[in-house]
């Protein structure tokens, strides 16, 4: 009967690279008195999701200070150049939106 | 999120809920399995003030945490034991499947993902053996890479992966060069993009008569066994080669695209062609065969010949008709590319090209609001990338270039039974040897 015979076949899928490891940064112990940089990737309507953000920090936590900045090109390139400025003049980020 | 792990800044990645197994699926790849990330409703893009703030105020869909909370704490809260680390392990494909009937075989490979969801030839290894015949090529050769995003790790592949592939999708030996061409390329025909891209492939030279492709009658159609399988096989290889292409997971095109079946794969008429064949426009020799790739193909437009009067409006309303970010490649049927020579005496087709680039204009205000310019121009024209910058100082109403002419391209198929032709909105990225791998 037809599709019965035992066959053995190959497997199509592609050889995957090792996972590497990646540290994540220590968090913070507080926001009070902290700068937290809003970074707009730059994808639709992004900027307008984390101005929201930014106001909430104005309204529930003004201890916070926040700054609204956006990626140096499109959200596909790397922006080495806003991370050395958050790095030198933030504490911490909230990246959106992106996918 | 390099800013995380490379420059040491405690971040938390917004995100819209629909790409949660995304997201999370490549922060896993890239050893950051614990990465803090946030969601928020689907769609942010379109929405006011006031709806964003009630997302800002509101839960994560995912988690039904209140969104601030998880901002807040994922920036302060410490990482539990072995999360700050990340996570560091090898993954592995075997050869072989476990053994099975033809039946059961055909059920694992479709609910594997492995297929295009219609019955494929299974590759056993005496199929995959003669598929190899195609080359002389050895069958653990490392082809390329090849990823379904910017954002994901690529996969590596060898040649007997490929023959695996192109066996699935019925193939014959000596197309195998032409499959092996594509999948060198790097260039994947199952992208991730949300605007659910497809792929175009041209073959030029010798080959194209060598295996019976079809540049002629119904070339783009399901009419030709070497048009049709190896489009096929491209598509299959590469949502297999670059580690799947799964809806919601590896694969967010938010409509999908039908030409993701098989490609548009044809060979260009050079027979019947006025112009240069494509490759050697891109430095290859006429005697020489090579395969040239273009993603994209959302956008389609068509027309019917080139009325003597307004034939300059009518290619120019086409244009504008097109996605402001795809740069047009136009496919002519020789009796439509004789009349582009007979209305606007075009030479070749850098003339035409030319012509094309001046024509395709729209209002600066308009071309700029688009959403598509808005994400993936504008940015580049605001840090000073030329010629975009100095278009973005164009008055209001000033008609601005709506592509780049390196961007726009030209390509002869078809009959001859009407001079049809449409533009394909797609992007060029390279043209590949195929004789490299016969």
């Amino acid at each position: 009967m037809a599709g019965r015979e035992t066959l053995t076949v190959l497997n199509p899928m592609g050889y995957p690279p090792k996972v590497e490891r990646q540290a994540l940064a220590p968090r913070l112990d507080t926001l009070d008195g902290k700068t937290v940089y809003l970074v707009d990737c730059r994808f639709d309507d992004s900027e307008l999701l984390l101005r929201e953000i930014q106001n909430w920090f104005r309204d529930r936590m003004p201890g916070v200070k926040t700054v609204l900045t956006r990626i140096s090109s499109v959200y596909t390139k790397d922006s080495p150049e806003t991370w050395e400025e958050i790095k030198a003049e933030g504490d911490a980020a909230i990246i959106g939106v992106g996918h | 999120m390099r800013i995380d792990h490379d420059y040491g800044v405690p971040t938390v990645a917004v995100h819209t809920s629909v790409f949660k197994w995304v997201v999370r699926s490549v922060a896993g790849a890239n050893g950051m399995p614990h990465m803090r990330q946030v969601f928020v409703p689907q769609p942010v893009i379109g929405k006011t003030p006031a709806e964003l703030r009630a997302y800002v105020e509101g839960k994560d869909p995912v988690t039904d945490r209140l969104v601030m909370q998880e901002i807040v704490e994922g920036l302060t809260q410490p990482f539990g034991e072995g999360e700050l680390a990340g996570a560091e392990f090898e993954r592995a494909t075997p050869r072989l499947v476990d053994s099975g009937s033809e039946d059961d075989l055909q059920i694992l490979f479709r609910e594997k993902r492995w297929t295009d969801q219609l019955p494929i030839v299974l590759p056993t290894e005496e199929r995959v053996a003669a598929m190899l015949k195609g080359t002389r090529r050895k069958p653990d050769e490392v082809v390329g890479h090849m990823r379904p995003t910017d954002f994901r790790e690529y996969w590596e592949y060898t040649v007997e992966k490929v023959a695996v592939n192109a066996v699935m999708a019925g193939a014959k030996p000596q197309y195998l060069p032409v499959i092996l061409a594509m999948a060198a390329s790097g260039v994947s025909a199952r992208g991730s993009s949300t605007s659910s891209m497809a792929t175009m492939a041209v073959v030029n030279g010798p080959i194209r008569n060598e295996i019976g492709m079809n540049s002629g009658l119904g070339a783009l159609a399901p009419y030709n066994h070497a048009n049709a399988t190896i489009g096929r096989a491209y598509n299959l290889l590469s949502q297999n080669l670059q580690g799947g292409s799964e809806p919601g997971h590896t694969y967010m095109g938010s409509q999908g695209n039908a030409y993701a079946y098989g490609s548009v794969t044809f060979a260009e008429n050079e027979e019947r062609s006025p112009w240069e064949a494509f490759h050697v426009e891109h430095g290859f020799k006429p005697s020489e065969s090579a395969v040239s790739l273009f993603t994209g193909c959302r956008a389609t437009a068509f027309s019917l010949g080139l009325r003597e009067k307004h034939w300059r409006e009518h290619v120019g309303n086409m244009l504008r008709g097109l996605d402001p970010r795809t740069p047009p490649v136009f496919l002519l049927d020789p009796l439509a590319a004789r009349m582009f020579i007979d209305r606007g005496g075009f030479k070749s087709k850098r003339e035409l090209i030319a012509w094309i680039d001046d024509h395709a204009r729209m209002p600066a205000e308009i071309f700029w609001d688009y959403q598509l310019t808005q994400n993936y121009v504008y940015p580049r024209a605001t840090f000073g990338e030329e010629p975009w910058a100095t278009r973005l100082k164009a008055a209001a109403d000033e008609p601005i270039q709506m592509f780049l002419t390196k961007d726009i391209h030209v390509v002869i198929v078809g009959g001859e039974t009407n001079p049809y032709w449409r533009i394909m909105g797609c992007t060029y990225h390279k043209t590949a040897s195929i004789d490299e791998w016969r």
